[in-house]
């Protein structure tokens, strides 16, 4: 037996067999033929096989994922009738004597080439699907097994070298036990995912593709970073061990869902979940949330060939905001740019992505699309506790010009008629230094801060979150990550105002101690975060914490921090 | 051989599903058909080919029919856009 050592991404431990989500050896050398029949019956197999395949997925993903992203494989699979494709496959067999899988490759990079040569963005991405079917006959044309996630039928931990949005959404949460994966940490995409999904995920493992393989029986830790690899029967019995107090431990918190959060001196917190879509919501409700501390409305836009209409939208909101019952719910308003993109809004490449178009710039300059998103919203007021937020502020003008096209946009609909909600706070994401050391003033003019950690980290420390390299400078305990956040909770309260934090940081065991003693009023975390952070509030003493917090503010690494918070 | 003009409605134009649903309608007929836009021609039993025209809303298409069953595939043909709100 051997392990990995990652990085924790979920909690939780997970013991199951290897699905391999990776690419397999597609390569082939070109070949001549005697018989071209014979080789177009071949070629005509494996078109079969694939269609048999793509049919089975459609169907999947028609019940699983909706009508919206199961035509996707129905273009797939037009693409593997297509005259046009294989028409000039059969004829460069049949004149050039070549086989199969060089003739299908050579005619498929050809459309390739010339859908990446459009200009529109949209047809580019177009490019990727005839890349995709051309992969699955190809494994067919070579006997070799293609990945297919979404015909997973038994528990399994998926391997990859990273996962997508799209890789995710193929799978099915019934049988997919833990991920781990070669690159990635704690704030990257399927770390993300693994933990709304609340299954436990180790990240950054640098080779887990290399070394292990399909059946492989596996234990993700994901409470300390380690993939086992065919372990003895004793570690095994071990994690079992581990799994079943685990899940002792976990009745043991099930207990405090209907609790309020109140520290051992009777401070009240609130204790928040971030969410992406109106599915997570039974996660919330599960997991005890008091309120949506960010509603991610990116997921909204992600996945899709145009932009979400105002219906689809306000039905989303409206979903949200009934099922929590008069519960506040943060919603952010679209944050797009840097990492994540839309095709079909055709933006330009950008060298620096995570300082550039991106969130609110990019929707003070589209209007209309921001005007729908904010329509879609104050018509959902009135079926809840909105707040609204905007991400990446950076200056106060950027706030007054977002605040001012919300007030239009309500004034327009209440001439209207509309029903718009009497009282809806708005306040800002702060996650640029500059508007934490400014707090003073943005607390003046609204009503609560959010502060977004995983962003302010890497712009007030300079480094890259998706850079691997870099990684030793993500940093949360760092005494001037903790500054700001004192400077913006002070801020807050200075103006009669709130401030919530809803960054990974806000449900990270080693940081509620200070952040309790800074004075932080909400905190949004992952829904499965909560009940472990609110059993440990219960045993905190705010009055104590603040000495602490005092402290680590006066010390000079992140290390110093951690010691002092550990020796509590 | 029949041919008839439409004027794209779909506000997308014609590309991801639009395409698929026509290219789909097409397939079921002997007939050769073809599309016609901006000047150039393509085989309509052709995803990649319907694709590739990049048509947006407002375009002029001309869609043409060849073949024993001519007239009932561009009478399908126009149902499709017509139901599905492409064309008219």
């Amino acid at each position: 037996m051997s392990f990995l050592n990652g990085i924790a991404a979920s909690s939780g431990i997970a013991i199951a067999k290897a699905y391999r989500l990776v690419e397999p050896d597609l390569s082939f050398e070109k070949k001549t033929i005697k018989d071209s029949m014979e080789e177009i019956a071949r070629l005509h197999t494996a078109l079969a096989a694939s269609k048999s395949e793509l049919e089975v997925i459609r169907d999947n993903a028609l019940k699983k994922l909706g009508e919206d992203k199961a035509a996707i494989f129905d273009a797939h699979l037009l693409v593997l009738s297509d005259p046009e494709l294989i028409h000039p496959i059969e004829n460069t067999m049949k004149n050039e004597l070549v086989n199969a899988e060089y003739a299908l490759k050579e005619t498929a990079d050809m459309f390739v080439k010339m859908f990446e040569q459009m200009e529109n963005e949209y047809m580019k991405e177009r490019a990727a699907d005839i890349r995709d079917v051309t992969k699955r006959v190809l494994s067919h044309l070579l006997g070799v097994q293609m990945a297919n996630p979404s015909l997973i039928a038994e528990e399994v931990i998926i391997i990859a070298e990273d996962l997508t949005p799209s890789d995710t959404a193929q799978l099915n949460r019934q049988f997919v036990k833990g991920f781990a994966t070669d690159i990635g940490g704690r704030t990257s995409h399927s770390a993300i995912m693994a933990r709304s999904l609340e299954i436990p995920a180790v990240v950054g493992t640098k080779d887990s593709t290399e070394v292990i393989q399909n059946g492989d029986l596996l234990i993700v830790d994901g409470v300390r970073g380690l993939v086992h690899i065919n372990p003895t029967p004793e570690v095994v019995a071990k994690y079992e061990e581990e799994l079943n107090s685990h899940e002792i431990q976990k009745l043991e918190w099930a207990k405090l869902v209907n609790e309020k959060t109140f520290t051992a001196d009777q401070f009240f917190v609130e204790l928040a979940a971030n969410i992406g879509t109106p599915d997570d919501l039974e996660g919330v409700i599960n997991n005890g949330g008091e309120g949506i501390g960010l509603y991610r409305t990116e997921f909204l836009y992600m996945g899709r060939s145009q932009l979400p209409t105002e219906e689809e939208q306000f039905e989303s909101y409206k979903t949200v905001l009934e099922g929590m019952s008069g519960k506040p719910v943060i919603v952010r308003t679209l944050d797009i740019g840097g990492d994540k993109k839309l095709p079909y809004l055709s933006l330009p490449e950008e060298l620096n992505p995570f300082l550039g178009f991106r969130a609110i710039r990019l929707c003070l300059e589209q209007q209309d699309m921001f005007r729908t998103q904010l329509r879609a919203l104050l018509r959902a007021s009135s079926y809840g506790n909105l707040k609204i937020m905007f991400p990446m502020i950076a200056t106060l003008d950027e706030f007054r010009q977002a605040k001012s096209i919300l007030e239009d946009e309500k004034q327009k609909l209440v001439s209207k008629g509309e029903k718009v909600g009497e009282k809806i706070e708005v306040g800002i994401m702060v996650e640029i230094p500059s508007t934490a050391v400014l707090a003073d003033q943005f607390a003046k003019e609204v009503d609560f801060f959010s502060i977004g950690t995983n962003d302010l980290i890497q712009y007030t420390m300079a480094a890259d979150r998706m850079n691997e390299r870099v990684s030793y400078l993500y940093q949360p305990y760092n005494p001037a990550i903790l500054r700001l956040i004192k400077m913006v909770i002070d801020a807050a309260h200075k103006e009669g105002k709130w401030a919530g934090m809803c960054g990974e940081m806000a449900g990270d065991e080693i940081a509620i101690p200070l952040l309790l003693g800074l004075g932080l009023d909400e905190f949004s975390m992952s829904a499965t975060s909560i009940l472990k952070a609110r059993s440990q509030l219960r045993t905190l003493n705010k009055k104590e914490m603040e000495k602490l917090a005092a402290e680590a503010l006066k010390m000079g690494t992140a290390e110093e921090v951690v010691h002092a918070v550990k020796k509590i | 051989m029949v041919e008839k003009q439409f004027t794209v409605t779909a506000d997308t134009g014609i590309h991801a599903r639009p395409a698929t649903l026509l290219v789909q309608a097409a397939s079921k007929f002997n007939a050769d058909i073809q599309l016609e836009y901006k000047g150039k021609t393509v085989n309509l039993k052709s995803i990649m080919g319907v694709m590739s025209l990049g048509i947006s809303q407002g375009g002029e298409i001309k869609i043409s029919a060849d073949g024993n069953d001519e007239q009932e595939a561009i009478a399908s043909l126009e149902e499709t856009l017509n139901k599905e709100g492409l064309a008219e």
